[in-house]
């Protein structure tokens, strides 16, 4: 087929479907019971192969960032920090021997003990933003290293990213990405479907929906640039050629509070992504992305 | 899927997450990681350089946005007896040699470098740590100082040596007292000639206060703020910084940090 959209499909009995069965027969159980279908191939292997290196280097993107952000944990707004007026801060409070983490947000104030301000590395009390658990490496402050991993797959970033523009665009796959005016009126339907955990089946499973275009064109086209533009615009000598970036972002520290605002909305889009394959149809999604082949149901006769 | 078989792969995927995350702290630390991780800071050098060249300015600010109070960071006062006594008398003795890799030598005084022409200029202080402060800095471009000099052709960086123990130093293993690394930073002569590159002498109109590093201190304004030395007291051109200190070009250099402090 040519159309890239459509993909192949590959009749029964599929080798996937005799890996598992054979794999209860040695357990002893019953062939799976399935109801008819047949296997689309939906992923080709470059964007198979992008989306785990991506998977791998935003991780290290985010712990190394949080790193890096645990050598001044507190955000501002426009070109300098009012110290005395951070947006959010996660500080600790207290006396040496005795302190607790507290978060602030504006003038609201939490205690976020063993989470933000304050927790444990290595079972002591210490002082740090984000716990150990969420940052690379693990022990605080650690900037120097938190820096070396972050520059560096920065630029493992910029490339996984290139490479994917590259390929959705010379293989057109992108009209797949982009909302449609009939995508967008009919969102609110989308929301309600998805709501009641109802997702497209047969034919309709082909293509991404909606909600998924939206989704995926959001965090493609507005958080991927959001976010390597607000990292430049942290670098000074950026600043020297590009001093407009600090104008639109309205000055280096809002640059730097967008840059952890967008890092946080990709934990969002993971939590959404990793809600909709396991709400949906975990072990075929799953595959899908590993081997490439997607089972779709026939209709009933 | 039954309970006990959940809870093994819920139990196993935390295992397995804890040992990927102490797996990644680990590798941290072996040299040939943060080796290759380093290489890629000559990327990053080489990719600027290319964008940014030699002259691009950093943006300059109005008078409205200077903070009140410019944060010190780091040493807040050297504390040495030299230089107790050079602050006692307002610095009137403090002299500058520029040399190493130069044709002319020179000794200059607080007097001769506030005799030269002057820069003033608004800038936006980044430090590595992720904070900004924005102050008037005025000082003396060191691109004409270092031509004054006339560098030789070998000469690739210029070494700023500083007034300021780091740390207190210590006694090593046959019992010798070791005393504390000073701070030294190095430029290489593209960002060292840069216009904005300056020996501040003035913050915000009035003399250098010494938590922000009187008597002079650089101002390199592409560079992060680990690489803009204080209490300035010596001025070397090299050809390279590898027998210097810990051989990476800085103090924080020497502790891990990167040599190229553009981003």
């Amino acid at each position: 087929m040519t159309d890239v959209t459509q993909g192949n499909v590959e009749t029964e009995p599929s080798r996937w479907d005799a890996l598992v069965d054979s794999v209860r027969e040695r357990l002893g159980r019953e062939p799976r019971k399935r109801k008819p279908h047949y296997l689309f191939y939906r992923h080709p292997v470059p964007v198979r192969v992008l989306h785990w290196l991506n998977a791998v280097i935003l991780l290290v993107m985010l712990m190394s960032g949080l790193q890096i952000f645990n050598a001044h944990p507190s955000l501002y707004w426009g070109n300098a920090a009012d110290f005395e007026h951070p947006f959010i801060a996660l500080r600790a409070e207290g006396t040496q021997e005795n302190f607790w983490g507290v978060t602030s947000i504006g003038s609201w104030k939490f205690n976020t003990d063993g989470w933000l301000g304050a927790s444990k590395t290595g079972g002591v009390q210490t002082v740090r933003g984000f716990p150990e658990w969420a940052t690379l490496p693990a022990e605080s402050p650690s900037l120097a290293l938190g820096r070396l991993w972050h520059l560096a797959f920065a630029w493992l970033l910029f490339a996984n990213g290139l490479a994917y523009f590259g390929y959705i665009f010379f293989t057109r796959r992108v009209k797949e990405l982009v909302p449609t005016k009939d995508d967008l009126k009919h969102l609110p339907h989308e929301i309600v479907t998805h709501a009641k955990l109802q997702f497209p089946k047969g034919e309709a499973a082909k293509h991404y929906n909606g909600l998924q275009r939206l989704t995926y064109f959001i965090v493609l086209f507005v958080l991927g640039p959001l976010i390597v533009l607000t990292g430049l615009t942290m670098s000074p000598t950026m600043d020297s050629v590009l001093p407009f970036l600090v104008w639109v972002f309205g000055g280096r520290q809002s640059a730097r509070t967008i840059h952890f605002i967008v890092a946080f909305s990709f934990v969002g889009f993971f939590i959404i992504h990793m809600l909709a394959l396991f709400l949906s149809a975990p072990i075929n999604g799953l595959r899908s992305m590993i081997t490439g082949w997607f089972a779709i149901e026939r209709d009933a006769p | 899927m039954t309970d006990t078989r959940r809870n093994l792969l819920v139990r196993g995927s935390a295992m397995l997450g804890t040992m990927v995350l102490a797996g990644c702290t680990d590798l941290s630390h072996k040299p040939w990681v943060q080796n290759a991780l380093g290489e890629v800071e000559n990327l990053t050098r080489v990719a600027q350089r290319l964008f940014a060249g030699g002259h691009s300015l950093a943006p300059e600010y109005s008078k409205a946005d200077i903070a009140k109070v410019f944060r010190p960071n780091g040493t807040l006062n050297p504390g040495t007896n030299d230089y107790l006594i050079h602050q006692a008398n307002g610095f009137k003795d403090w002299v500058i040699p520029v040399g190493g890799l130069v044709e002319r030598p020179l000794e200059l005084s607080l007097a001769d470098i506030r005799k030269m022409p002057p820069r003033s200029q608004i800038t936006r202080h980044d430090c590595v740590e992720g904070w900004s402060c924005i102050g008037e800095w005025t000082g003396a471009p060191l691109a004409p100082i270092l031509a004054m000099a006339r560098p030789k052709p070998e000469a690739r960086y210029v070494i700023f040596y500083c007034a300021d123990p780091m740390g207190e130093g210590g006694v090593d293993t046959n019992g010798n007292i070791v005393p504390p690394p000073y701070y030294y930073e190095s430029l290489d002569l593209l960002e060292a000639t840069h216009p904005q590159t300056i020996l501040s002498y003035e913050l915000n109109g009035k003399p250098l206060p010494v938590e922000n590093g009187a008597p002079i201190r650089v101002r390199a304004e592409r560079q992060l703020g680990y690489k803009m030395p204080k209490y300035v007291q010596k001025i070397d051109l090299v050809d390279s910084f590898a027998r210097i200190g810990g051989g990476k070009g800085g103090y924080w250099e020497d502790t891990g940090y990167q040599w190229y402090g553009g981003i």
